[in-house]
């Protein structure tokens, strides 16, 4: 990879995942990606910048505002020898797009018994905390996890927005990779060798409580353990699917306790399925109940001060693992 | 037309007799566009259809044997018992598949011509779908790609007067589907569907633009399915005498006529085909039922590729 940014240079988020599609479609002449103002434009976040100009409109494709149809032809293309990157503009617009995914690329492989193979990535951005209103700040991360034939995955660093893209893009399945714009203009460092994708990630290691999280949510967990009394193990999980538990489970052996933390709904969230897990595998190790901490069952309101009532702070995270610790 | 008919015909009596499990939709009176479309096209070329499909299936060469089994639900199906009708397909043979949500085989098939398109392959891509689909948002925005993007795909509509139990022509001002493509700037025709010659000529022109860098095209199929939207469908919304007339526009006998004026194929050989495709979907049906059900491990098999 000649354009690829050497281990230890700082760059930012955003360029990180514009690199990853770089280099994707560099490396494979079977890879396109096609979205709306992906293309000349250069994506309303500027994520896709100058990928236009480098590899032509062969290669990267605006479309119409007609996500159905292009999220519907990228799985038949993906069905007939290309490797498309989809953009869905803001995660919630899947409202509009959901069959092509939930439908298509999920079960394609297997209603044909591994005749077909369906390499297509679905990159989704979203986060709340910006004012964008019920419409644009979900995180439906679950919903997706929900659906066996997808995987789904959520960089939370730098290094793995590069990365796991890259992985994402070579995997021969359909990934739905979860972008929070609050990360694009964080910095950090690519790293030498990446973890691979379905591997989590001990981000912080610590004693008292094991706290696990992805996305956007890493920087409020490795806050909260800044500042917590308790020593927190924070893991980023990275992936929701595949759904690294030995990670997970082998933390909390040591620790005890448990505290799952998401930007998502708690209500119904990913959070669950991990908690119960935990609880299944675990029962007799556990020195205190498994503990949540997410979005209350509310719509993401506009203004900023009720937003930032709803999202988990490093604060309410510091607090809920303290409790953890005294419950025993 | 004759293989299609036998195989449509035996699969509603094994449903109604409860060895055919799940949901069957059969194209009885349709076969003249499923054998015109299947004879116009190259052997490389893509087809993605309907829950109705059996026959666009079998247009496509695909295996008599391999499609029973799956339709028994056995191991030894197309694919592995974990299709079945609706979801019937042989990616070898260029079918990407029978699908079951309505309008799904259209941006499907924009797809595959998108991939032709890139990968310079000179493959066409067929979509079927019925005129319920064509109030399907999918419907518009694939139609609307693939006529910027001037792909190499025919979007065959199978224009069988109902969609589901309801009349089409109540559920559109505009109920043609060929002046609906017109605005999306895709050119169109209007052909009878159950005369299979017919459609074949247009698909074969369309194939032909398609392959010239023309651009798609819009084929809309007038037909009549004989069934109702599933097997067991009763039917109580459909005028008697309508359905008696179209079965005198019975795609078979319109091909029969037509070979016996042109000296081309007597009655004498023409029962011969019919026999023969019998014989073949007998055989196949007796074979299907000798199969083992699936392992219950192949449950679990591809979900992900490895």
């Amino acid at each position: 990879m000649s354009t690829a940014t050497e281990p230890g240079t700082q760059l930012r988020y955003i360029d990180a995942l514009n690199e990853g599609m770089a280099t994707a479609i560099e490396e494979d002449e079977r890879v396109i990606l096609i979205g709306i103002d992906v293309g000349a434009g250069g994506g309303i976040f500027r994520v896709t910048k100058g990928l236009h100009e480098r590899f032509g409109s062969e290669r990267v494709l605006d479309t119409p505002i007609s996500e159905m149809g292009f999220a519907g032809a990228a799985v038949g293309a993906a069905m007939t020898g290309l490797r498309p990157i989809v953009e869905i503009m803001f995660m919630d617009f899947v409202g509009v797009c959901l069959d092509p995914i939930l439908n298509q690329a999920a079960k394609l492989r297997y209603m044909t018994a591994g005749a077909l193979e369906i390499p297509i990535v679905f990159r989704m951005q979203t986060g709340a905390g910006k004012s964008a209103g019920a419409q644009h700040s979900q995180s439906l991360e679950a919903w997706f996890a929900h659906v066996p034939g997808l995987k789904v995955v959520l960089p939370a660093t730098v290094g793995d927005a590069r990365d796991l893209l890259l992985a994402s893009v070579r995997d021969p399945n359909p990934v739905v990779f979860v972008e929070n714009r609050r990360l694009y203009s964080s910095k950090g460092e690519v790293e030498a060798e990446p973890l691979p994708l379905g591997k989590a990630r001990v981000a912080r290691p610590g004693d008292d409580v094991t706290v696990v999280t992805w996305g956007q949510m890493l920087r409020t967990c490795l806050a909260a353990a800044e500042e917590s009394e308790a020593s927190l193990e924070v893991i980023d999980l990275r992936s929701l699917r595949p759904l690294d538990m030995e990670t997970v489970l082998a933390s909390t052996r040591r620790t005890g306790r448990l505290l799952i933390v998401h930007e998502a709904v708690q209500d119904f969230g990913a959070g669950a399925e991990i908690a119960a897990r935990a609880g299944e595998e675990l029962f007799d190790e556990l020195r205190t109940p498994v503990r949540r901490l997410g979005a209350p069952a509310v719509p993401m309101p506009f203004s900023p001060e009720l937003e930032r009532a709803l999202l988990p702070t490093p604060k309410a995270v510091s607090t809920a693992a303290q409790t953890l610790k005294a419950e025993g | 037309m004759a293989l299609i008919r036998a195989f449509e015909t035996r699969v509603a009596e094994l449903y109604r007799d409860g060895e055919i499990p799940g949901f069957v939709h059969t194209s009885l009176g349709q076969e003249g566009v499923a054998a015109g479309v299947g004879a116009a096209l190259e052997e490389h070329d893509y087809v993605a259809t309907t829950h109705r499909g059996h026959g666009h299936c079998l247009a496509r060469g695909m295996e008599v044997d391999g499609m029973m089994a799956e339709l028994f639900a056995r191991g030894e199906g197309i694919c592995h018992g974990k299709g079945g009708s609706m979801h019937i397909a042989d990616p070898a043979k260029g079918v990407l598949g029978a699908n079951a949500i309505v309008g799904a085989s259209l941006p499907l098939a924009v797809g595959a011509a998108m991939s032709s398109k890139h990968l310079e392959q000179g493959r066409v891509a067929v979509a079927f779908f019925g005129e319920g689909a064509v109030n399907q948002g999918a419907f518009h925005e694939a139609a609307n790609l693939a006529a910027i993007w001037s792909l190499p795909a025919i979007l065959v509509c199978e224009n069988n007067v109902y969609a589901e139990f309801s009349d089409s022509r109540l559920m559109a001002k505009v109920p043609s589907v060929a002046a609906r493509a017109g605005s999306y700037g895709i050119e169109a025709a209007l052909v009878d569907g159950n005369d299979a010659e017919a459609v074949l000529r247009l698909t074969a022109d369309a194939a032909e633009r398609c392959r010239a860098g023309r651009g798609p095209f819009l084929i809309e199929a007038e037909t009549y399915r004989w069934h109702g939207h599933y097997e067991g469908d009763a039917q109580p919304y459909k005028p008697e005498d309508e359905a008696a007339a179209w079965r005198e526009r019975d795609p078979l006998e319109v091909a029969a006529a037509r070979l016996g004026e042109r000296g081309e194929a007597g009655p004498e050989e023409l029962e011969r085909i019919r026999t023969e495709a019998m014989a073949a979907v007998d055989q196949a049906i007796e074979r299907a039922r000798e199969l083992p059900a699936p392992d219950p491990e192949e449950a679990y098999a591809d979900v992900y590729g490895d």
